[in-house]
């Protein structure tokens, strides 16, 4: 049997557990107060801060985090976390996370809540016109280009594999070159 | 990274150069003391004493940007001391290679390589080429003795960086260099290992690039890329850098470093063609000459799949750069400067403060029509219009902000800096209103294809024929969620038709088991081949767990999944000899049995070099070997020590070329004023540095809004050594004005013995550091350091120079 380290952990306390059942025989003087994740869901992810790729875990209840620490199973960090990993809590308890769209107009001095619907909207006309308007089917040269360089885009490496993959399909159907993020930098 | 985190604690010696592991990636610190317990030396050099240099057995400082110098001297010390390992190079470099008789070197040209070309920057480097035999195979000389080989002309290049002139360019002390030289060539033998920590240290320079390639010519000439404990590794700062990367969010690349299409490689024959690198080596394996398959697997993915071979499977369908074309990062805002880009998207970044030259960057959003921004939190990019020394009301920039998801209140997967491929798991769902990237992407792809499909437009077909196959389909045709794991699946490929590939029978759908089995005939997709095997028929392969680990050096096989076909050290054939076996008997990576190779999956499955059939251990360069001379580089086949281009002194001690002479130069006669820089004058009299503090992170969006970190490392610094504070009347404590000819920051005065001045040419050099991961938009904190750096690039990256640069410093009044 392939035992890992949190398995063992568990393992072993429920050893104690069953051992204090089977032989104690005056009560028990004191208690533990249970912790706070006794209950929650364990969810395994990796820290979104450098590129150490430590493996943390998330305890949630009632649909939010309580908890968010080291995964002792990780074979890079064994559940150790740097001050950042340790903080990634403040992550989702934070008020000054942005929760909905935010629309600032030309010349105005401050950002407006917008909807979902309207802004995609927005932006999707925004992104054809700008693209029929600057779209270069041949270049000086006579050559076919088929691209636009009226818009650019940057990022990024905080994106899943899978969303890095997505974003460049799509920026590349648009016919954008001027595609870079962080790496580059 | 070559090689892993783990990995680390099979060292030696542990070089950490050009980064700071201690304080920036702190648990992969663990790997480096758990290896100083079993006896491992860790140098570092650095021109700040650090956390890092606090538990090193050697410290050196050296001057920003003097890190050629630094390194030319320790090649020489290894040729001239015969402390090269003769055997591996030999085998696995082009050490043994005879170059054209007509290449010369900075020796007899005063700084410069054959070929150059004043008026265009540029080199011809025809001079720069390999002898010959009559079947084109490059000539050898296997004794390393011909004057003409690779090994003598190195040798005789860097025979010019004595310890004297190197530590006149450096500043750091003779004995220092000497130590160092010598504790790390010391791992030239069979059975030592070297390592090399790096990261924006030394990327960060007009000579970034050969910055690394100095060290990897140092690590190939004492056998230490392949092994276990070596490598040559770059320790990336970011979560998901090494993915995004892979999938080339970059303008030069597609996913699995493609090269974009140009205009001159019409359609898909002349794109392979030309793309395609050839060898007459029958010892080569010339991997690249798979790319018809890996191209056409990409556009079997990207496109419908009802496009046929006529059709070139849809690549008229993607944008084609000019040739010559550069569309990197520093190009890209000049570009929308001066007023030429319309539309732009911030994903996930926060250039108004990450940009080197930042208010150029600043004032260049302001040209924009319209932009997005996509993030956790407000920053200074997204509220540029309201920054510093803006007028909202001139502003026409429409901005719309998007709220996302944070990394675990969605799920995907990310590849550490050591390649491995993470799986992370949904926890929660979105805070608020906040959704998912994919879930935005997938919005804006259908709402823009719906535009497109109704009133027509620009080559609609590019939108319209693009393959969006990742879940249920409505009425409408539109997907309502991403299915993340179709887009895995997709980027692993498929079998677009049932097909016999060797000798195995695969089925329409089933997914590819590796990149091995892509087609170049339109029957298999994959998005990205360098991802083909992560997600095949044995399932998610990066969400992997176990804790098996066969090898003993800590490969960990079975955890996630590692680019390529899971192999977790690259160049792995380079640790064994002809025969098979490898140098280092305690700690193989990979071992010929006599019938197969056992241990981590090896650098290309031929038998070992002394049998028939055999193919040379670089298996993804033409010539088959790891390249001591690199004739790709922009500015020279061996790397040459040029200043950075604002440095403190009036002339390259080395020779008249005083900056690297291919870099592209915005500030030119009549050149932007924002591109300004001041080399060697008396107004900017102070070298500047930049770097990070472990308590934040880049520009600091995700820790200065996190209230228990920005309580730990509360506002902007500028460290600077007590005989310069002493100088300028300083105390430690006092505010202090930081200025560059591009711009000012104010910071809090340490005064600290951690930097202490260089004796250079002479004179004595004050070097200050400043942290980048502040910006106006968090009160009281103060701005970024990118204020402060210029508009230049390396040559070949065009990376920007944010590790050197000169600045002035003045007390607050």
């Amino acid at each position: 049997m392939e035992l890992s380290r949190r398995g063992f952990l568990k393992l072993s306390g429920g050893a104690v557990g069953a051992s204090i059942v089977g032989v104690g025989l005056k009560p028990a003087q004191a208690y533990a107060a249970p912790l706070a994740i006794q209950y929650a869901k364990e969810t395994t992810t990796i820290c979104p801060y450098c590129a150490v790729g430590c493996g943390m875990i998330v305890h949630s209840r009632g649909g939010d985090v309580i908890n968010i620490e080291g995964d002792p199973d990780h074979p890079i960090n064994r559940g150790t976390l740097c001050s950042k990993g340790s903080a990634a809590y403040q992550l989702r308890h934070n008020e000054k996370r942005i929760t909905e769209p935010m629309y600032r107009a030309k010349g105005s001095r401050e950002w407006q809540k917008v909807s979902w619907d309207w802004s995609l909207d927005q932006i999707a006309q925004k992104i054809k016109a700008t693209r029929d308007a600057t779209f270069m089917e041949k270049n000086s040269k006579g050559q076919v280009v088929n691209r636009t360089d009226g818009i650019a885009s940057v990022g990024s490496a905080a994106l899943d594999n899978e969303e890095c993959y997505l974003f460049q399909k799509l920026l590349r159907s648009w016919g954008l070159v001027y595609i870079e993020h962080q790496a580059r930098i | 990274m070559t090689n892993h985190w783990i990995d680390i604690r099979n060292s030696d010696v542990i070089l950490i150069m050009g980064s700071n592991a201690a304080e920036n990636h702190p648990i992969s610190f663990k790997y480096v003391l758990e290896a100083m317990d079993k006896g491992a030396k860790l140098l570092s050099v650095d021109p700040r004493f650090t956390r890092t240099s606090a538990k090193a057995d050697l410290y050196a400082p050296l001057r920003s940007g003097t890190d050629i110098a630094f390194l030319g001297g320790m090649i020489k010390y290894i040729i001239e001391n015969n402390l090269y390992h003769a055997e591996y190079m030999q085998l696995h470099t082009n050490a043994t290679f005879l170059v054209n008789p007509d290449f010369k070197m900075p020796g007899e040209l005063d700084g410069l390589f054959s070929g150059y070309d004043e008026q265009k920057r540029s080199y011809d480097k025809s001079s720069w080429s390999f002898q010959r035999d009559a079947k084109g195979v490059p000539k050898s000389d296997l004794s390393m003795q011909d004057p003409n080989c690779v090994l003598q002309l190195l040798k005789k290049h860097f025979s010019r960086y004595t310890p004297e002139l190197v530590s006149d360019i450096t500043g750091t002390p003779q004995e220092k260099l000497m130590e160092v030289y010598q504790i790390y060539a010391s791992t030239g033998k069979a059975g030592k290992a070297a390592t090399i920590m790096y990261a924006m240290g030394w990327t960060q320079h007009t000579v970034g690039t050969q910055n690394i390639r100095t060290m990897a010519i140092i690590q190939l000439l004492l056998g230490n890329i392949g092994i276990a404990g070596g490598g040559v590794n770059a320790l990336r700062g970011e979560s998901n850098v090494q993915g995004s990367t892979d999938h080339c969010l970059l303008f030069h690349i597609l996913p699995g470093y493609l090269p974009t299409p140009k205009a001159s490689w019409p359609d898909l024959a002349k794109y392979i063609e030309k793309s395609t690198p050839q060898t007459n080596d029958p010892e080569s394996a010339n991997w690249w000459s798979n790319r018809s398959k890996y191209i056409t697997s990409l556009l079997r993915a990207h496109f419908d799949s009802g496009l046929t071979t006529e059709e070139d499977f849809g690549y008229s369908l993607l944008p084609k750069l000019d040739d010559g074309q550069n569309a990197s990062w520093l190009m890209l805002f000049d570009r929308m400067f001066k007023g030429d880009v319309k539309g732009f998207f911030a994903w996930g970044q926060n250039p108004a403060c990450s940009g080197s030259n930042a208010n150029k960057v600043r004032k260049a959003l302001a040209k924009l029509d319209w932009m997005v921004t996509v993030n956790l939190f407000d920053n200074e990019t997204a509220s540029f219009w309201k920054g510093p020394k803006m007028d909202p009301s001139q502003i026409d920039t429409e901005v719309f902000f998007l709220p996302i998801a944070a990394s675990f209140e969605k799920e995907g997967s990310i590849t550490n800096s050591g390649r491995w491929a993470q799986w992370r798991y949904q926890a929660v769902e979105p805070l608020g209103n906040s959704r998912h990237d994919s879930q935005v992407m997938n919005e804006l792809y259908s709402r823009v294809c719906a535009l497109y499909k109704k009133e027509g437009g620009a080559f609609p077909e590019a939108i319209t024929k693009l393959s969006w196959d990742y879940g249920f389909k409505g009425l409408d045709g539109k997907i309502e969620h991403i299915d993340i794991h179709a887009v895995a699946k997709e980027i692993n490929g498929y079998f677009l038709a049932d097909k016999v590939v060797k000798g195995k029978s695969f089925k329409k759908g089933d997914l590819v088991p590796s990149f091995a089995y892509l087609q170049d005939d339109g029957s298999t997709n994959s998005g990205n081949w360098l991802y083909c095997q992560s997600y095949n028929g044995k399932g998610n392969n990066m969400a992997r767990r176990s804790q098996k680990d066969p090898s003993g050096i800590g490969l960990y096989p079975e955890w996630g999944w590692c680019w390529p076909v899971n192999r977790r050290i690259l160049y792995n054939r380079a640790s064994v000899d002809a025969s098979g076996q490898p140098w280092d008997k305690k700690q193989p990576v990979i071992w010929w049995n006599g019938a197969k190779w056992q241990g981590d999956v090896p650098d290309g499955g031929w038998k070992p070099l002394n049998q028939p059939g055999t193919k040379k251990s670089f298996i993804m360069l033409p010539d088959g070997v790891a390249s001591i001379f690199g004739a790709k580089m922009k500015e020279g086949p061996f790397p040459e020590h040029y200043e950075p281009l604002e440095c403190p002194i009036e002339k390259n001690p080395l020779s008249g070329t005083k900056n690297n002479p291919v870099i592209k130069l915005f500030y030119e006669e009549g050149g932007l004023e924002e591109d300004i820089f001041y080399s060697c004058d008396q107004r900017y009299p102070y070298v500047a540095t930049t770097y990070r503090v472990t308590e934040h992170w880049q520009t600091g969006v995700m820790t200065r809004n996190i209230p228990w970190l920005l309580e730990m490392q509360p506002s902007m610094f500028v460290e600077m050594n007590p005989q310069l504070a002493a100088e300028k009347n300083i105390k430690n404590g006092d505010w202090v004005k930081v200025s560059s000819a591009r711009g000012q920051v104010e910071a809090v005065a340490i005064v600290t013995k951690r930097f202490q001045p260089f004796k250079v040419q002479g004179t004595t050099i004050h070097q200050v550091g400043l942290p980048w991961c502040y910006g106006w938009s968090t009160p009281n904190t103060g701005d970024s350091a990118n204020l402060l750096t210029p508009t230049i690039g390396d040559a070949n990256t065009m990376i920007p120079e944010t590790k050197a640069f000169q600045v002035n410093i003045e007390k607050r009044g």
